[in-house]
């Protein structure tokens, strides 16, 4: 398939790009080179995207189970909303007396998410979940550093956690201590109690964690790291299975994360972008990146908190994401929001109960919103190991479920489908994992050579990723 | 699967050589066939120095990337810098491809040999 840049020939243009509408300017010298645009018909570029769409997969072509990823259907009047005039003519240096709405839509946000954190201010600035928990590992610093407390250099991540939770602790000037977790996956008191103290300056958690199991000792966990002085930071990829029935500042976490673009509906990877909203206790407040919007003389105003971490992105971060996840969480209100998070939690039991007929479960009890399969035996009776069983699925159309993650976990297959999948949706996709743990034993070649029938076929992911092609080399 | 009775290993799944006064760690047959096609490794520099039980580089593979834990406790004296160019080495000869060498050993962690080693891999899966 071409590129754009190799499609059409100089000159040829298209009529979408509207006229201008500011007064012309003369573009400094320094730029000599004309930019390298596309020149193709509006023929072209539809054909281009067209044939672009066909060959991706999509929460729209069908089931995309992807575990800690929360790929749920995305409403479309989410986009509506979105795209409405007035949120898309807005110029973000405009003066705020002229943008009350903008910043109502935000201020409403917030305060809708603080109230399903339990959190007492809420920043849209950082674009993704990673975004979000550096922002946060940063507030936990200042609150420290603040305090004149710098003997804390470590930060303690159980082992079953999200890879960019040691990665952000180590980007924010951390010492990252790995706790191991229980048999029930869950963390193991003893180790945490060992690994705390004086040093301690706080801990990155998940709950419900990365197996899919709610953590009961989460009072007893943070009650742990709190007495030594540190301060506990919830990662917000699984709030899909909670949100509107249990608070995470409830559970006692200091700052959270939540991924917008997972638990609240917005697109998701290529879809994006993606909005990593951080909330914080009010004890944290003063720390935020600033802007945060403000009730002031009757009107909403923007607030730079006076002990601000500084910016995280350039303005209010993906604004139009917002208002995305504004119109799902009132479209939803205070009934749809846990009703949802519930559904969620009873489709990822049916397919576990479902498939636990075929499967081994790595923890054979009631989950959350995902669970965790492990193909050990399968592996070792048919040689196929998770990853051919996945390539298997693309054969049938299947987006495959996250592979081997968690890393405690071995041959992982990780199943999360959604509250927005159908009982008929998750039966037939239930139907064609248990064919293809069935083909694993008849014919194993099959597999080891999936997919067959997709337009591309078992990729080389050694060599993509040892010699990544990450830039388009335009002829000279 | 490989266990050469000539090595000791750790439960994280390195294998140490003494060479002398000097270690030589490596990872095991069972890791790489666990981590899977190896795509890239984070080494050391020499002079470094490693502590038993903590990490000192990981390497990545089409999986995941995993930490790899020093077995022993001293100064890192050479690094198998062509494994940064060939990180595959350690798929296609674990016990070849050497990744640290460690002087002024002070310490080791809990270390099997062989048999106990291939049990503990029995047991994991």
């Amino acid at each position: 398939m071409k590129l754009i840049f190799e499609l059409g020939t100089e000159g040829r243009g298209l009529s979408l790009m509207p006229a201008c509408d500011v007064p012309e300017y003369t573009l400094p010298e320094e730029r000599t080179a004309p930019l390298r645009l596309p020149h193709v018909s509006e023929n072209e570029l539809t054909r281009h995207y067209t044939a672009l769409c066909k060959r991706i997969h999509g929460v729209n072509d069908g089931f995309y189970p992807l575990g800690s990823c929360t790929m749920k259907y995305n409403p479309k009047i989410d986009e509506d909303m979105a795209a409405l005039p007035g949120f898309t003519q807005l110029h973000p240096l405009q003066p705020v007396e002229t943008a009350q709405g903008a910043l109502e839509a935000l201020h409403v946000l917030g305060s809708e998410l603080g109230e399903i954190f339990g959190m007492d201010a809420v920043t849209f600035q950082p674009a993704a979940g990673a975004h979000g928990e550096f922002t946060g590992v940063l507030l936990i610093k200042a609150y420290h550093t603040d305090r004149g407390d710098t003997a804390r250099t470590k930060i303690i991540v159980p082992d079953s956690a999200h890879g960019t939770n040691p990665a952000t602790a180590a980007m924010c000037g951390y010492q990252v201590v790995n706790i191991p977790s229980g048999a029930d996956g869950c963390v193991d008191l003893d180790a945490l109690r060992a690994a705390v103290g004086p040093d301690t300056a706080g801990l990155m958690l998940t709950n419900p964690n990365t197996v899919g199991i709610f953590d009961k000792n989460i009072l007893e966990i943070t009650k742990i790291v709190h007495d030594a002085g540190g301060l506990c930071y919830y990662d917000g990829a699984n709030l899909n299975a909670v949100m509107g029935v249990v608070r995470p500042g409830d559970m006692g976490f200091d700052c959270i994360h939540s991924n917008l673009h997972k638990t609240f509906a917005t697109p998701h990877g290529g879809g994006g972008p993606g909005a990593g909203a951080v909330g914080c206790k009010d004890f944290l407040r003063k720390f935020m990146p600033g802007p945060l919007v403000v009730e002031k003389d009757g009107g909403l105003a923007f607030d730079y908190p006076e002990k601000s971490i500084g910016r995280v992105k350039l303005f209010y971060g993906n604004f139009d994401v917002c208002i995305k996840a504004l119109t799902y969480v009132l479209t939803l209100g205070r009934a749809g929001i846990p009703e949802a998070a519930m559904n969620a939690v009873l489709n990822a039991n049916y397919m576990r109960v479902k498939l636990a007929e075929k499967f081994t479960m790595a923890y054979d009890e009631i989950c959350m919103h995902e669970f965790v399969m492990s193909l050990v035996d399968l592996h070792k009776e048919t040689g196929v190991s998770a990853l051919d069983l996945a390539k298997g699925m693309l054969d049938y159309g299947l987006h495959p479920p996250t592979m081997y993650f968690p890393l405690i976990v071995h041959e992982a297959l990780m199943v999360e489908p959604c509250e927005t999948e159908s009982k008929e949706t998750m039966d037939e996709v239930c139907d064609i994992y248990g064919r293809l743990f069935d083909l694993a034993y008849s014919d194993p070649d099959a597999l080891h050579t999936a997919p067959h029938d997709t337009p591309v076929r078992r990729l080389d992911e050694v060599g993509a990723a040892r010699n990544m092609i990450l830039r388009y080399s335009f002829a000279q | 699967m490989n266990f050469p009775a000539e090595l000791k290993y750790s439960k994280s799944h390195e294998w140490v050589r003494m060479d002398g006064e000097i270690a030589v760690v490596g990872i095991s047959d069972f890791a790489q066939d666990a981590l899977g096609d190896v795509v890239f490794i984070n080494l050391p520099a020499e002079g470094d120095s490693v502590t038993a039980g903590e990490s000192f580089g990981d390497v990545e593979s089409v999986k995941a990337v995993s930490d790899i834990i020093s077995p022993v406790s001293g100064t890192i004296c050479a690094v198998n810098e062509a494994l940064a160019d060939a990180p595959e080495t350690l798929n296609s000869d674990p016990y070849g491809a050497w990744i640290i060498k460690v002087e002024g050993i002070g310490g080791t962690e809990e270390l099997l040999n062989a048999a106990a080693y291939e049990a503990h891999c029995a047991e994991e899966g």
